[in-house]
């Protein structure tokens, strides 16, 4: 028994997919695992924090008020800072994209969570969704002036040859980059995490305090990582929606 | 590594598609409007507020130059009885003094007059007493009664002499 719970507490380990409930329809598993649960945790906490804070809707805000402005003021400011104010109708969007992230991130660094956002497939789905819709929002709200978004202003005709795949490029692999920035580094802190951790129970009371420093400021870094790639993602979103929106 | 397997694809798909869906209908129903609420009416709040600040400073300018032309008003208005009264005062006094000197001056005419008649008066009894004396000593001299006319242009020439 020791030795299947050595086996079950490899650094991969805690990224595995267990299924709580099994759900098959049509041949295709959507079966309720410990990543739905979290995600379900994630909205279950967004939507209380923000049912209970604005419940009273004080002109002086209490604490719970004040953090709720705060993250809307946050991603509105983004919003409207990164993609103007036409784009004010997708900022519900970008705020539950925001919140969503952020939740994730933060569920996943409590002990016995999982980080839904570690998985590629999560991310990916989320990045193809945005890909798709804003490449579909700049040809409904330009037609096929679109394009131009792949001929930077003021390029010698000369040039396009070169730029237009460049840009056309770096413009069809952002899916990939958008998923892989969040999946890596969600991946990335909690491997180190738990490689750090063993050396700690390794180590023993003699040096075992080494690997302990560490994971503390690890944890907090990791803290920093959990905001900041949700706020990476919300941002690049604004970004892509920018350029669907006011083109150049 | 369990991200790579594709057989856990499908549930995290499908259950992203359905909490995502949940969270956006929390956000964007509850989330959101709520906070946008609040948001909106403090600034109407604050921008109430300013405009009220910026009447009510109005206001109290308005009434702190009312109470400042009110003010010089009544200083000129005072300077001004003020200098009416002076000249009342001065014409009251001017007029006394006048009154007074006038009467004074009457005293002294009259007092000067009844000198000068008192002065004549005695003069005229001298001229009488000096030719009933001149008369007298005429008749005892001479025993000659003088005419009483001669002797009056007599007294009344040597008066005129030793005048």
């Amino acid at each position: 028994m020791a030795h299947a719970a050595e086996g079950a507490h490899g650094p991969m380990e805690q990224f595995a997919i267990h299924n709580l409930i099994p759900i098959h329809v049509g041949g295709v598993d959507i079966s309720y695992t410990n990543s739905a649960l979290f995600m379900t945790f994630a909205v279950a906490l967004t939507g209380m924090l923000f049912w209970g804070a604005t419940r009273r809707r004080l002109m002086v805000p209490g604490r719970w008020q004040s953090v709720a402005e705060l993250i809307y003021e946050f991603v509105a400011d983004m919003v409207k800072s990164n993609a103007g104010k036409q784009a004010m109708p997708y900022f519900p969007f970008v705020f539950t994209l925001f919140l969503f992230i952020l939740f994730g991130n933060f569920l996943g660094l409590m002990p016995y969570g999982f980080t839904f956002t570690s998985h590629i497939a999560v991310t990916a789905g989320m990045a193809v969704v945005i890909f798709i819709g804003v490449t579909v929002l700049g040809f409904v709200k330009h037609g096929l002036h679109f394009f131009s978004l792949f001929v930077p202003p003021g390029t010698p005709l000369a040039m396009c040859f070169i730029l237009v795949p460049l840009e056309l490029f770096s413009y069809l692999i952002r899916p990939l980059t958008l998923s892989l920035r969040l999946f890596a580094n969600m991946l990335a802190g909690h491997v180190l995490l738990k490689v750090l951790a063993g050396f700690i129970i390794a180590l023993g009371l003699v040096f075992g305090w080494v690997p302990l420093l560490a994971v503390f400021g690890i944890t907090l870094l990791e803290l920093l990582v959990a905001f900041l790639q949700a706020y990476v993602f919300a941002l690049l979103t604004c970004i892509y929606l920018n350029d669907a929106i006011n083109l150049h | 590594m369990p991200q790579f397997d594709p057989s856990v694809f499908s549930p995290q798909l499908f259950w992203l598609l359905v909490t995502f869906i949940a969270l956006y209908w929390l956000v964007s129903k509850v989330a959101v409007p709520r906070v946008g609420e609040v948001l909106e009416q403090r600034a109407r709040v604050i921008q109430e507020d300013l405009d009220r600040a910026v009447q009510l400073k109005a206001e109290t300018d308005a009434a702190a130059a009312a109470y400042e032309k009110a003010m010089a008003d009544a200083r000129s208005q005072a300077q001004d009885h003020m200098q009416a009264m002076q000249a009342e005062l001065k014409a009251v006094a001017e007029k006394r003094t006048a009154d007074i000197s006038a009467q004074i001056g009457k005293q002294v005419s009259d007092a000067e007059q009844r000198i000068g008649a008192a002065k004549q008066s005695a003069l005229d009894a001298m001229k009488g007493i000096a030719a009933d004396t001149a008369r007298d000593v005429v008749a005892k001299l001479t025993s000659l009664t003088p005419d009483t006319g001669a002797v009056d242009a007599a007294v009344a020439a040597a008066l005129k002499e030793t005048r």
